[in-house]
């Protein structure tokens, strides 16, 4: 296996989807089933490959960038193909190719409209590579290019097989299909951010030597941390990372794209924004933004603690608001994010994992609950809560697995969305030192409150779709229960979500030296 | 003074001009139904003229120069020369059956745009004054007739009539500011004048001068607030011409204006470089705004590579007011990189035009709605030009952008960072219209009352479309490509 640790592997799991694409595209319009075995057959391939990475992994020196390469890319600005993964990078990175097989076994059945598998198979397949990059990308530019490089087949996701229902487009006072206006503000939203990210890496190449020896790569300027961190403008450079990242996550209150395009996108769009696409803003902050700038992230840590709060508690309470159940799933990201972002303003090393396993568990339970909205929604024709009830009695396979991953969702101890929640409230509780106390402790208040409020509307969606009499509406129609394609593509999850639950060591055990050489490194001790 | 030519040097200049006689010679002969002969030789003339270039390019002599150091034949003069030739090349293969269907004068035609490619070369090697404005010129003249090639329709007679009096004013500033440098330094090479300007660069005159010349060029690249006549001639032209137009004939005017400034007045950036900040930033924006409310598709480009052009400025206006000296050379690769990336992404989004707007009858962003349901290789091609366009990866405009970025952090100062902000807004506001047509043709329904003409894109404008393609996608993972063409001509800047 020289090969795979020579960066070949990494190689062909961020570069085979793209090639997977390829062939999607040779194949005819009528052979429909050549392009999904195509497709299929890519993504298993790829995901076999994050999991023999994840073997070859060595978890003694989960701390250092393995598996990696390193080869001169474009000499002119001195950019480099520099992939590998550390601890950090490898549970999003099997996660990321684990969930596209899913979501490609989901859509073999379950084709919106206007259809054409082939073309949204290929987009698909261009996400994957985009995704896989950004977590494995050890070069600022590779990080920006596979960073962005998910936009356009997200955006064409939503555009072309999104929500047809008209709205309301506000200050411009006409109304266009909520897909037209989804896709285009998700779009512009994550531009706007990158292209300021785009400006703060610039910022760290000019200052990260003399001119010749300049650098993007991401380990090489984490070396230089002392130096840029005390730059004059590292403040500003820190800002603009800021924006790309917090945008991407997204953070209250940058987050009115999401559940626009959550709410829009079709349903394994949805599942693959909610699972893995939040994350790359995340992944940005522990990455790049917190070893390279540690005294900035220091500053800015109340800042985004506060920022995290809002949005636990915006986030909750706009669920109980809703009566559109997939924009309920929506609004509840930014809540999860929302712990996900204290976790990391937390700068310590609970705090750390607690936004990984964070990050992992919300990828898996709220990309579940957009495969059941879609499903239901599928079924019903409507998503509309207040007309659904009496989901347990109707379709119980269905039934039984919304109450499974809500309950979840909404973190209880023994199922993978616990440790996230409780981890970074704990975190909380003792943040850096040299941070305000007090604030962190109250945010650890405000986020405990914002348990109870996730309970309450997790519970509160629940008894409105699952439990009492189905309404007279659906009487004597046959409904479907989960068929062979829904749960292939669930029973893995539910499997996961509650392994995580239960030996949370899985995630962790690649985390967490990872976690605390980040920690000792940028703020010593 | 006797005048020491080297032939090898001025190949390609020599069979350019070969070729347009050649193709006039052909025009009178030849009866009608053989005219496309024309177009046979113009192409193969524009191809040969590529091989001498190829060859000083792999050979590594030093620049080579003529007549006192006027001509000159350096990598930067290389580089372009292959830039136009290439961008030539393309145009007219999108020209051949454009022109052919409008049955008249084919070979005249091909005479003016290989002229006008001829005077493009030429300007590439000007080192003086009086080469620089007789190459300007030959760029500009055969294109105002161009302009004017559907004599029957007064879009296309308005378009020529307004380009020709801007142009002929344009040339007239630009020569006014010419005389007074000249009557200032008692020089025509850019050279001279440069040791004869020392320690002038306050003086009002002087002043004058270079702001002239800044003002005469500045049409020629149709910046903002000399950019009028821009959407009115790109819509009147035939397409090819505005294709023409838009890359090789704007490419011209940033060669002209680069060469000026960094070799004949490097020193007077306390007057070109506010000038020319102030050019940047408005063009970019005004040039984005205006494009945000165009329905014809022609139009929306034209502001569109107004925009582009605020754009390539900005490196430009950047060196002009930093302090730090290495800039100079970073910002000229960078101006140059991206104008390559842009011809071939520009050409591409015209060629997509032409034949787009055919199948769907109609130039209006609206109307190409549905395209992907009826021509998806085309409605493909043309989302991956204008994505390019607007600097979306993997496609190659990302690295137009992305060198147009790092110029403005290189030297850092408020001034840069204001203007990378401005850059950073109009990047965003440009993605919208560029997205507006690519959602036209993808998100919106096939009109109703659209019977869409039959497929069936002629062999030379398929070629044209697919050598923009294949550059556009290759150098947007391999930005080396184009980084490399910026990277040869930084020496000259340098000096």
């Amino acid at each position: 296996m020289e090969w795979f640790a020579n960066g070949w592997g990494l190689s062909l799991i961020v570069f085979l989807p793209l090639v997977g694409a390829l062939l999607v595209g040779m194949t005819s319009k009528a052979q429909e089933e050549a392009a999904k075995w195509t497709a299929l057959l890519t993504t298993v391939v790829v995901a076999v490959l994050s999991v023999v990475a994840a073997i070859q992994f060595d978890y003694g020196s989960a701390s250092e960038f393995q598996l990696d390469t390193n080869q001169t890319w474009i000499s002119a600005i001195g950019a480099n193909f520099h992939v590998g993964i550390d601890g950090i990078s490898l549970p999003l990175l099997v996660l990321s190719a684990v969930v596209t097989v899913l979501a490609v076994v989901y859509s073999w059945d379950h084709w919106e409209e206007p259809r054409n598998p082939k073309a949204f198979l290929i987009l698909m397949l261009i996400l994957e590579t985009g995704m896989n990059g950004t977590f494995v990308a050890l070069d600022l530019v590779l990080f920006f290019i596979f960073f962005e490089l998910v936009l356009l087949p997200m955006y064409f996701m939503i555009g072309i097989w999104g929500d047809k229902t008209p709205r309301e487009v506000p200050l411009l006072k006409m109304t266009t299909e909520t897909r037209l206006y989804a896709s285009i503000k998700f779009f512009l939203f994550t531009l706007f951010g990158s292209a300021f990210m785009l400006l703060s890496f610039l910022g760290l190449y000019f200052n990260s030597g003399p001119v010749g020896s300049r650098t993007f790569d991401i380990p090489e300027l984490i070396s230089q941390a002392p130096a840029l961190t005390a730059l004059p403008i590292a403040g500003w450079i820190f800002a603009g990372m800021f924006l790309g990242f917090a945008v991407k996550v997204p953070m209250w209150p940058f987050h009115t794209w999401l559940p626009d395009a959550h709410t829009a996108a079709p349903t394994v769009g949805s599942v693959l924004l909610a699972a893995i696409l939040l994350k790359l803003g995340s992944y940005g902050f522990i990455r790049i933004a917190i070893p390279i700038l540690p005294e900035q992230a220091r500053q800015w840590a109340p800042t985004i603690a506060i920022l995290a709060v809002i949005g636990i508690i915006y986030g909750s309470l706009a669920c109980l608001a809703q009566t559109d159940m997939k924009r309920l799933i929506a609004f509840s990201s930014v809540g999860h994010m929302g712990f996900v972002m204290l976790g990391i303003a937390t700068l310590t090393e609970v705090g750390i994992n607690a936004a990984i396993i964070g990050m992992v568990a919300h990828g898996i339970i709220t990309g579940m609950l957009f495969f059941l909205a879609g499903s239901m929604s599928h079924r019903y024709h409507t998503r509309d809560m207040a007309r659904l009830g009496g989901n347990l009695k109707l379709m119980p396979k269905i039934g039984g697995i919304l109450g499974f991953t809500a309950m979840a969702s909404l973190g209880l101890p023994g199922l993978a969305g616990f440790w996230g929640e409780f981890m970074s409230l704990l975190g909380a509780y003792r943040p850096l030192e040299g941070l305000p106390l007090g604030l962190f402790q109250g945010s650890m208040v405000a986020g405990a409150i914002g348990t109870v409020l996730t309970a309450g509307y997790m519970l509160w969606m629940l008894q409105q779709v699952n439990l009492g009499e189905p309404s007279e509406e659906w009487e004597g129609q046959e409904f479907h229960d989960a068929d062979k394609y829904e749960m292939t593509a669930w029973v893995p999850l539910l499997v996961a979500t509650l392994v995580i639950g239960v030996f949370p060591k899985i995630v962790f055990g690649a985390t967490t030296d990872a976690v605390s050489e980040l920690v000792a490194k940028a703020f010593g001790g | 003074m006797t005048v020491d030519l080297d032939y090898l040097a001025l190949a390609p200049e020599i069979i350019l001009a070969v070729t347009l006689m050649l193709v006039l010679t052909l025009e009178i002969f030849l009866p009608r139904p053989q005219k496309y002969w024309t177009a046979v030789a113009a192409v193969l003339g524009v191809t040969l003229a590529a091989l001498p270039i190829i060859y000083l390019g792999l050979d590594d002599t030093a620049a080579r120069s003529m007549a006192g150091g006027s001509y000159v034949v350096d990598d930067f003069a290389l580089v372009m020369k292959g830039l136009f030739l290439a961008a030539g090349y393309i145009v007219l293969l999108m020209s051949v059956n454009y022109i052919e269907s409008d049955r008249y004068y084919q070979g005249e035609y091909y005479f003016l745009l290989v002229a006008s490619l001829l005077g493009s070369v030429v300007m590439a090697s000007a080192r003086d004054l009086i080469i620089l404005f007789v190459g300007l010129e030959l760029v500009s003249g055969p294109l105002f007739l161009l302009a004017g090639w559907r004599k029957g329709d007064a879009k296309s007679n308005e378009a020529s009539l307004k380009f020709f009096l801007l142009g002929v004013l344009s040339a007239a500033i630009l020569l006014y500011g010419m005389s007074f440098l000249y009557g200032l330094t008692g020089s025509i090479t850019f050279d001279g004048i440069r040791e004869a300007s020392v320690g002038m660069t306050s003086e009002p005159a002087f002043v004058m001068a270079v702001l002239f010349i800044m003002v005469g060029f500045a049409f020629k690249i149709s910046a903002v607030p000399f950019h009028f006549w821009a959407p009115d001639t790109y819509e009147g032209a035939p397409t090819p011409v505005t294709a023409y137009l838009s890359v090789s004939s704007k490419a011209a005017g940033f060669v002209g204006m680069l060469v000026i400034t960094y070799l004949a007045f490097p020193d007077a950036s306390n007057v070109w470089g506010p000038a020319l900040w102030i050019l940047a930033a408005l063009t970019m924006t005004i040039g984005n705004l205006t494009a945000l409310r165009q329905e014809n598709i022609v139009r929306l480009l034209a502001y569109s590579s107004i925009a582009q052009a605020g754009f390539m400025l900005v490196p430009f206006a950047v060196a002009g007011v930093s302090d730090t000296a290495s800039i100079l050379s970073e910002a000229f690769a960078a101006t140059v990189t991206y104008l390559v990336i842009y011809a071939f992404m520009n050409l591409g989004a015209f060629a997509v035009i032409i034949a787009a707007s055919h199948r769907a009858r109609s130039g209006s962003v609206s109307r190409w709605a549905g395209l992907g349901t009826y021509d998806p290789t085309l409605a493909i091609l043309g989302s991956i030009f204008f994505l390019s366009l607007a600097g979306i990866p993997p496609f190659a405009g990302w690295y137009a952008k992305f060198v147009m970025f790092s110029a403005a952090i290189a030297a850092l100062n408020v001034w840069t960072t204001i203007l990378a902000a401005i850059a950073v807004l109009n990047a965003v506001i440009a993605f919208y219209y560029y997205a507006r047509i690519v959602k036209s043709m993808w998100f919106d329904p096939v009109p109703a009352d659209l019977e869409p003409r039959e497929a069936g894109v002629a062999r030379p404008l398929q070629l044209a479309m697919v050598i923009a393609v294949v550059y556009v996608i290759v150098a947007g993972f391999f930005p080396q490509i184009s980084a490399f063409f910026g990277e040869a001509t930084k020496l000259i800047a340098a000096g």
